[in-house]
């Protein structure tokens, strides 16, 4: 009991220096030997200068990757004989050099969305049952499958894709075709042939980016506080009708978040596209049919060819990556900095 | 909701009010319409000879959710059977979510059982004509495991430091940049790092290809995780701990090391290892940085070396039947490899959990 009843007195008297100067320290400390002081000081000094080095390191890195990209982008894009952003075909090995990014960012676009429309809903119903519907017994394995599904690298969904998916939505895309033509971006050209297109691209994304976008909508709606889901179960809700007056309004900031987040990893997703996509210059919004591309896809597959000045070329498309990734995601981070109470960001 | 209803006094002041018990359905229900609704989707397959299993199930599915919706509403009332129907379909989109690993994981397994075997881990490709069976893991096996030593090497020591600026020492907006960047770096693609460092390594400073190379675009994708869970994990040190050691005169850097990183350590390993499961699986900045090759190489600082998930890619680019079971076989190793590091993670989370904390 003693010793419970003098630590809130002496957090007082601690708490203060450590924020503040280290000598402040020493006050109600014995007076040390004076050398003593010195040594703690240089300790100290050492150990929060590299700390605070290694922060400064990680935002110089951040600022090389913009610099470098960049200084290497600025050379080939000017020296680009299209227009790097409308044109369609991407030529940068060829004399003179045309390429651009229209197609590819298209790709990348769409290929993204198509993910994030598949697998949002399907993220959100997974993390309401894991947090809300699940036996409490069940939920933590449950979990565990789900993070499972986060662990595989994305070169085995690339392969599994390839191999798998691919000549098993034939049918899918045939059906698709005959009854949801008319939509016109379900109008495929050939419908018999092997679906390498991005719409099975979008699928193979919506299912790799269904953990991250899971994760972190479960953690929020777990943060939801008791009492909201008490007030409401009180007043006669169903179980339904408390996750819509309570949990989703609660949780609507963080799953917009989780879904940049699920974006983010979608755009700038390679091996698994490189591995699917039959890529093309054409610029077509019927995603049924082979064809387009997406940036990180068109470095994986044209690095292996590229002439020193191709590189670049390929380097000032990632450059464009990079810039729609980091507006992604800062986005998203700030969303989840407006409300503090949780954070989603370890995810 | 039952639980509730069923506790509240019967026959109140009101005797005109209606009863606050519904009628509901049975506790079987649901399971009976389930049996019922496969039973039926499976006749209409075989019936109308649907050949895809897929749309059996989504036969079977609509059958469930829609018999049930009607069934409810007719007995217990719109809200109800609105709660079951959100019920159901929480359920689908569960079911939904685990289809795609389970065929996953069975399918690399059938696949890749077929040519793993000793052999095929201790041999490299050298030699190997790509169109005929034969050949081995070796290298790659070899330069996955340097590469990502490398890589933790770097990142591990660079991110606890900055984990422990931001939660020990970290105030004011130096701190605040810091965060943010962290975030945003957690989202560089890929294959940004590794143009990244070949803008930077190969083509300014014109060094090789190299698995050091390649190591360097790792750490950068793998700081920021470790960073953000070391982050949280020393968040969980009680403050109390800290303060002790404070009262007792222990310099803030001696408290840091001795008292605050030992509380923490099995949530900091954990974080690491899951951080190192996550870059094992990395190609893109492999791909260019590290280039692949058939042969052995123990040194990665020089020359081009090879890395599982390559080796994957590269026997999928070859396009025919004896690469493509050297790659699922290569792809399941590599599975096996990123599961090891998860599940060790998982079993050092809950060895060494902080008091204090999740407990």
């Amino acid at each position: 009991m003693e010793i419970s009843r003098s630590a809130p007195t002496q957090a007082k008297a601690v708490v203060p220096p450590e924020s503040g100067p280290p000598n402040l320290r020493q006050t109600p400390v014995e007076p040390p030997a004076p050398q003593n002081k010195g040594k703690v000081r240089l300790g100290d000094r050492l150990f929060s200068g590299a700390s605070r080095g290694s922060g400064i390191l990680l935002l110089v890195i951040m600022a090389a990757i913009a610099a470098f990209l960049t200084y290497r982008a600025v050379g080939a894009i000017a020296d680009d004989h299209g227009n790097f952003l409308t044109t369609k075909e991407w030529n940068a090995n060829a004399t003179p050099p045309v390429f651009g990014i229209a197609v590819l960012a298209t790709g990348t676009v769409i290929s993204a969305v198509i993910a994030m429309v598949i697998a949002v809903p399907i993220a959100v119903g997974v993390a309401l049952f894991i947090s809300h519907y699940a036996p409490r017994k069940l939920a933590q394995p449950l979990a565990y499958l789900v993070d499972l599904l986060a662990a595989v690298p994305s070169i085995v969904y690339g392969l599994w894709g390839a191999l798998f998916l691919v000549p098993h939505l034939q049918g899918t895309t045939q059906w698709l075709d005959s009854f949801f033509a008319w939509t016109y971006v379900f109008d495929a050209s050939q419908p018999e042939v092997t679906p390498r297109s991005l719409f099975t691209v979008g699928i193979l994304l919506a299912i790799m980016i269904l953990p991250i976008v899971t994760n972190v909508s479960r953690e929020v709606f777990l943060q939801v506080p008791r009492m909201h889901e008490e007030a409401a179960l009180a007043l006669g809700a169903t179980r339904w009708e408390v996750i819509r007056i309570s949990v989703l309004p609660f949780g609507r900031s963080g799953v917009i978040s989780a879904s940049m987040l699920g974006l983010g990893r979608a755009l700038g997703e390679t091996m698994a596209v490189a591995t699917v996509l039959s890529p093309s210059a054409i610029l077509s919004l019927h995603i049924l049919d082979p064809g387009g591309g997406t940036i990180a896809q068109n470095i994986a597959s044209g690095f292996g060819e590229a002439s020193p000045f191709g590189r670049d070329a390929l380097i000032a498309s990632g450059l464009v990556l990079f810039v729609i990734t980091l507006v992604v995601n800062g986005a998203a981070r700030l969303i989840i900095a407006r409300r503090k109470e949780y954070s989603g960001a370890n995810a | 909701m039952s639980a509730v209803t069923d506790k509240t006094p019967q026959g109140g002041i009101h005797p005109s009010a209606p009863s606050l018990k519904h009628a509901r359905l049975p506790k079987w229900a649901p399971a009976a319409t389930a049996v019922g609704a496969i039973a039926v989707a499976v006749g209409i397959g075989m019936g109308a000879e649907l050949s895809s299993k897929i749309q059996w199930g989504l036969i079977a599915v609509l059958l469930f959710v829609g018999t049930l919706h009607v069934l409810s509403s007719k007995v217990e009332g719109t809200r109800q059977a609105k709660d079951r129907l959100a019920t159901s379909l929480l359920w689908v989109c569960f079911i939904l979510a685990v289809i795609p690993l389970f065929s996953l994981i069975e399918y690399t397994i059938a696949k890749g059982l077929k040519v793993l075997d000793a052999a095929f881990l201790s041999h490299s490709m050298n030699g190997v004509i790509t169109t005929e069976t034969g050949g081995g893991i070796y290298h790659s096996l070899i330069g996955t495991l340097e590469q990502v030593g490398i890589a933790t090497a770097m990142a591990a020591p660079i991110g606890l430091l900055t984990a422990i600026y931001l939660v020990e020492y970290g105030r004011g907006k130096l701190a605040k940049t810091v965060t943010f960047f962290v975030d945003v770096m957690t989202g560089v693609p890929s294959i940004v790092a590794g143009l990244f460092i070949l803008s930077f390594w190969i083509i300014y400073l014109d060094f090789n290809f190299s698995g050091f190379a390649g190591a360097m675009a790792l750490a950068i994708l793998m700081m920021p995780v470790v960073v953000r869970s070391t982050e949280e994990m020393l968040k969980l040190v009680p403050n109390e701990l800290r303060e002790a050691s404070l009262a007792l005169g222990v310099p803030k850097w001696l408290t840091i090391l001795r008292v605050v990183l030992p509380t923490a350590i099995g949530g900091i390993v954990t974080g690491v290892m899951l951080a190192i499961a996550r870059i094992t699986g990395e190609t893109a900045p492999v791909l260019l940085l590290v280039y692949g090759s058939t042969a052995i190489n123990n040194n990665p600082f020089d020359g081009p070396q090879d890395s599982l998930p390559l080796y994957v890619f590269q026997q999928w680019k070859n396009g025919n039947e004896p690469s493509y079971d050297r790659a699922w076989a290569a792809a399941l190793v590599l599975i096996a490899l990123v599961m090891a590091f998860n599940l060790l993670a998982r079993g050092i989370a809950r060895w060494k959990a902080p008091s204090g904390g999740r407990g």
